[in-house]
């Protein structure tokens, strides 16, 4: 499954594919096909919030003043 | 007094003795003074120096100020500002004037920086930097956020305290800058560039804690401004508390009152975010169950023999009145009736025109599942072995499915 979309992204399409179906104003295969894009999206949007690994980063310098992404190691207090 | 007399006490100065001795007298004395005066002729030349006169009701003074020392005044200097400078006084004697060097310029009413802030405010909402329809969407639910801010200050400990309490799974990426002092500003806008070319995070919270306007002071400058401005991703910015307002703030897509606040807008509870989903997923299914009813429903309104039986009940019920209508009227109300018989006939042919009846008569055939006689639309609504009615215009068939094949 592709988790690439936003979490953002899924839920808006997700809403705006409820918001069809509800409206019964659609022809049967298309609200197959979207019912069927909505299942898919709801499991990723399940996915993405089940995912409690922590994941705060720093952005720092490196050797040759490249970026480079480190975990972060909490605040040091002046 | 004769003439005589004075010429024999003269003492005749040369231009240049003169002059510096006027230069001794007003240098020796007019040094490290305060003048207050306003503003006018302000011109900065290509030397970068900048010149003005400086005026009151009776008199004016020549000053200027030069390029070393425009660092220290944060405002811009412009006509008609009433001012108090420290500078002394200089003769030059080339040409004959005096002027006042000035180190040091300070508005009188509002202080130095608040003149630099509503200029600033001023300048960047006529260019339309605060501009509403220039305002970016806040994500409800971004996936990363980026904290532009110092990777030791209370800002920052306050945005992560809220994540740690709401939601742990988001992505947070810290662009450590200075965020007061010598270089801060620089650095925020860099950052707000870097988030940008990177595109990692799908909001920015650009801020600091609390401070003195001196502290404050980066979220005021113009580079700062720009910076937010042209950056893609939406930033909120979250400077001080809830009662700092700075010029980040009015160019930012979203102001937040503490770097907390900025955090909560985009922080989700975990909680709410699985409800919302889950209450999704269970309109996604009930609605279409909803609607494959409604469209089985529709169908069988439509079916061949409903149509039929509604037509020639329409049929009987205006036949009916007609009749009725016809014997109790005069003759002329009832050639007005015949035209609109006419009419009625007319729409009762073109009803028949719509039966399924005529599509039977071109060769076309209604089937339906039997025993329920329910119309079959899909071959998934029968199964192999199912008994089906096949009606022709003429007549029906009766038959049972032996093979299902789909089109490929």
């Amino acid at each position: 499954m592709t988790s690439s979309i936003t979490f953002e992204k899924a839920i808006k399409r997700l809403e705006e594919i409820v918001k069809e179906l509800e409206s019964g104003d659609i022809e049967i295969e298309k609200a197959l096909t979207i019912f069927e894009e909505g299942t898919k999206l709801s499991k990723i949007c399940a996915k993405k919030l089940l995912n409690i690994e922590k994941r705060i980063e720093i952005l720092k310098k490196g050797e040759k003043g490249e970026d480079i992404l480190e975990l972060f190691q909490g605040i040091d207090e002046e | 007094m004769k003439i005589e007399s004075i010429s024999e006490k003269r003492n005749v100065y040369s231009i240049a003795e003169l002059t510096k001795k006027i230069k001794f007298i007003l240098e020796e004395n007019f040094s490290n003074i305060w003048v207050q005066g306003e503003i006018s002729n302000c011109r900065k030349a290509t030397s970068g120096h900048i010149y003005f006169t400086l005026k009151d009701e009776a008199a004016v003074i020549k000053a200027v100020l030069f390029r070393g020392y425009q660092r220290a005044v944060r405002f811009e200097l412009a006509d008609g500002l009433n001012v108090i400078v420290h500078g002394s006084v200089d003769v030059f004697d080339k040409r004959g004037e005096y002027q006042i060097i000035v180190d040091l310029i300070e508005p009188v009413g509002l202080g130095a920086l608040q003149l630099a802030f509503e200029q600033l405010k001023e300048k960047l909402q006529k260019e339309g930097l605060f501009d509403e329809s220039h305002k970016k969407q806040i994500p409800a639910f971004p996936d990363t956020i980026g904290v532009i801010t110092s990777p030791t200050g209370a800002a920052l400990r306050d945005i992560l305290n809220v994540v740690e309490r709401r939601y742990k799974g988001i992505r947070v990426i810290i662009y450590p800058v200075l965020v007061q002092g010598e270089g801060a500003a620089e650095e925020i806008a860099d950052a707000i560039k870097k988030a940008n070319l990177r595109g990692d995070a799908d909001v920015l919270i650009v801020g600091r804690g609390g401070g003195s306007i001196e502290d404050l002071w980066p979220f005021n400058e113009e580079i700062v401004a720009r910076a937010i401005y042209h950056s893609e991703k939406p930033i909120i910015s979250a400077v001080g508390h809830e009662i700092d307002y700075t010029i980040s703030d009015f160019v930012a897509d979203l102001r937040a009152p503490t770097p907390s606040a900025a955090a909560e807008l985009v922080v989700k509870n975990k909680q709410e975010l699985l409800k919302r989903s889950k209450e999704l997923s269970m309109r996604l299914y009930s609605s279409l169950e909803r609607m494959i009813s409604q469209k089985k429903e529709k169908a069988s309104y439509y079916s061949a023999e409903l149509l039929l039986r509604r037509i020639n009940a329409l049929i009987n019920e205006k036949n009916l009145i007609l009749d009725d209508v016809s014997r109790s009227l005069s003759n002329q109300i009832e050639a007005c009736l015949t035209k609109n018989r006419g009419r009625f006939e007319k729409a009762v042919g073109q009803l028949n025109a719509l039966s399924p009846l005529n599509t039977l008569a071109r060769g076309f055939a209604i089937i339906s599942k039997l025993p329920e006689n329910k119309p079959v639309f899909s071959i998934s609504d029968v199964n192999k072995g199912d008994e089906i009615k096949t009606r022709l215009k003429d007549g029906v068939l009766s038959s049972r499915i032996h093979q299902i094949i789909e089109n490929t």
